[in-house]
């Protein structure tokens, strides 16, 4: 499996690579928008792309709707991971095309049940 | 600092008594760990003390927040997905009729926990019936603190983020303060009513799915199958059960068929009838009899009464359809006195 983390917060992708990491995922890395389609355009063997909202040069949103675009990359699984609470702004990233939306803060715990609701990690049962 | 072993045991016990639960040896921690926010609310420092002061008088209230505090209420939102996706898939089209009719689902989600497990059920036949299906869940817990917060239907993000896809949460719930709640469109259709599996449930039966999943692990043999008895009898025969993926009624009770649907454990209720085959006054539902499979043998030719034919199909059903229904037979009338 191998994911990309784009958020412009280093301490964040570190945090996120950290947990996919220790799920078994091969992750690289991006800052922004234009840098995540430029590593895509390199190498488009994505499972998951995990896209925070607010960023600079291009934002989460903008970079959902241009991987939705691009027919090559449907199977690529998107999952907003964010700060955005607002319900409004989950329905809007959906209707553009992301999977899932995740709410920062969060626990790894609840990163993995993403996962896991994504078919992207087996499922674990609960004690 | 561990458990003293006659606390341990009288707590073992008590929970034993008041919800079929065994607590086996090597349990200690879990009891110490529960009962701790319980004994320090009550002013004791150790939960050794506590269990002793609460022994003596056996006050009601003390001893079911004892039961609650270690009955486990571990759930989440569309837990292990695929009885859900069966309940979809499978289930609900073999409950409806020929012409694909369901006018009423009643579904019974057992041991419900914070309610997680009935909001999904509810979810879920929102996106596979239509509106003219009058769904009815009834969802049932021992513990009367999880039932409040399942009923208010307010949810932490942890919560939410634990099994619900985020398309789900945007349409069945509202976002309220830092959690959400699910809509009142959906909270209408789950009545949430404390009961214990131990005794038959008093809000009727005629379930046609009940989910139990994940309770009859915590029992011993003799207590599941009073459970299932239970619930057996509040099913509409030919009911689904679902249980939990590591749990089976084989062995346990033979008033249940499995269902072979891949992983689930999913089962179905055996119309019950008498040995030898034929229906009852009291039977609950007519009877069909194997009359495709050919001549009946046995006790049903000679002691069948006048208007069954095990041997023949009745001229007007068409070939190719199920075996007739034969109707129950009403006892036989009174004569009056023979002159």
């Amino acid at each position: 499996m191998r994911a990309l983390v784009v958020d412009d917060s280093r301490t964040m992708r570190r945090i996120v690579a950290g947990i996919l990491e220790r799920q078994g995922f091969e992750v690289l890395q991006a800052e922004h928008g234009e840098e995540a389609l430029a590593v895509l355009e390199e190498d488009d063997r994505f499972d998951l792309l995990c896209i925070d909202w607010n960023m600079p040069v291009m934002d989460g949103l903008e970079l959902v709707a241009a991987v939705r675009k691009n027919r090559q990359w449907r199977n690529i699984t998107m999952m907003m991971v964010t700060t955005e609470a607002e319900q409004s702004q989950i329905v809007r990233a959906l209707a553009a095309g992301a999977h899932e939306y995740l709410i920062k803060p969060f626990t790894p715990e609840e990163l993995r049940a993403k996962l896991e609701l994504l078919g992207l990690v087996s499922v674990k049962e609960l004690a | 600092m561990s458990l003293s072993p006659d606390v341990f045991t009288y707590v073992a016990d008590l929970v034993q008594r008041r919800a079929g639960i065994q607590l086996d040896a090597g349990k200690e921690y879990l009891v110490e760990g529960r009962l701790q926010p319980l004994a320090k609310e009550a002013g004791h420092p150790r939960v050794d003390a506590y269990v002793r002061d609460l022994r003596v008088a056996e006050r009601p209230a003390d001893v079911q927040a004892v039961v609650e505090a270690l009955t486990t209420n571990e759930t989440s939102f569309f837990r292990d997905g695929t009885p859900f996706r069966l309940l979809t898939e499978h289930i609900v089209p073999a409950l409806r009729g020929p012409n694909g009719s369901l006018p009423r689902l009643r579904v019974w989600s057992a041991a419900c926990s914070t309610g997680q497990e009935p909001y999904s059920i509810a979810m879920t036949l929102a996106d596979c019936v239509g509106p003219d299906t009058s769904v009815e869940i009834v969802a049932s817990d021992l513990n009367t603190a999880v039932l409040e917060r399942a009923a208010a239907g307010e949810y932490s993000r942890i919560e939410t983020n634990r099994g619900l896809p985020s398309s789900m949460l945007v349409r069945y719930f509202d976002a309220e303060g830092t959690g959400w709640r699910v809509r009142e469109q959906l909270r209408r259709q789950v009545t949430f009513l404390k009961h214990n599996l131990l005794e038959p449930p008093a809000f009727g039966g005629q379930f046609d799915v009940v989910f139990l999943r994940n309770v009859l692990i915590y029992f011993d043999l003799p207590v599941k199958r009073q459970v299932l008895e239970h619930v057996l009898a509040a099913m509409r025969p030919g009911g689904f059960l679902v249980l939990g993926a590591a749990e089976t009624t084989i062995g346990l009770d033979d008033g249940w068929e499995r269902v072979p649907l891949e992983r689930g454990a999913v089962y179905r209720a055996v119309p019950r009838v008498p040995a030898w085959g034929l229906p009852t006054a009291t039977s609950p539902v007519p009877v069909v009899l194997p009359a495709a499979r050919g001549p009946l043998t046995g006790a049903v030719p000679r002691t069948a009464p006048p208007g069954v034919l095990p041997h023949a199909r009745p001229a007007h059903v068409p070939a190719g359809v199920p075996a007739p229904v034969i109707r129950p037979i009403t006892p036989a009338p009174v004569r009056g006195e023979t002159r």
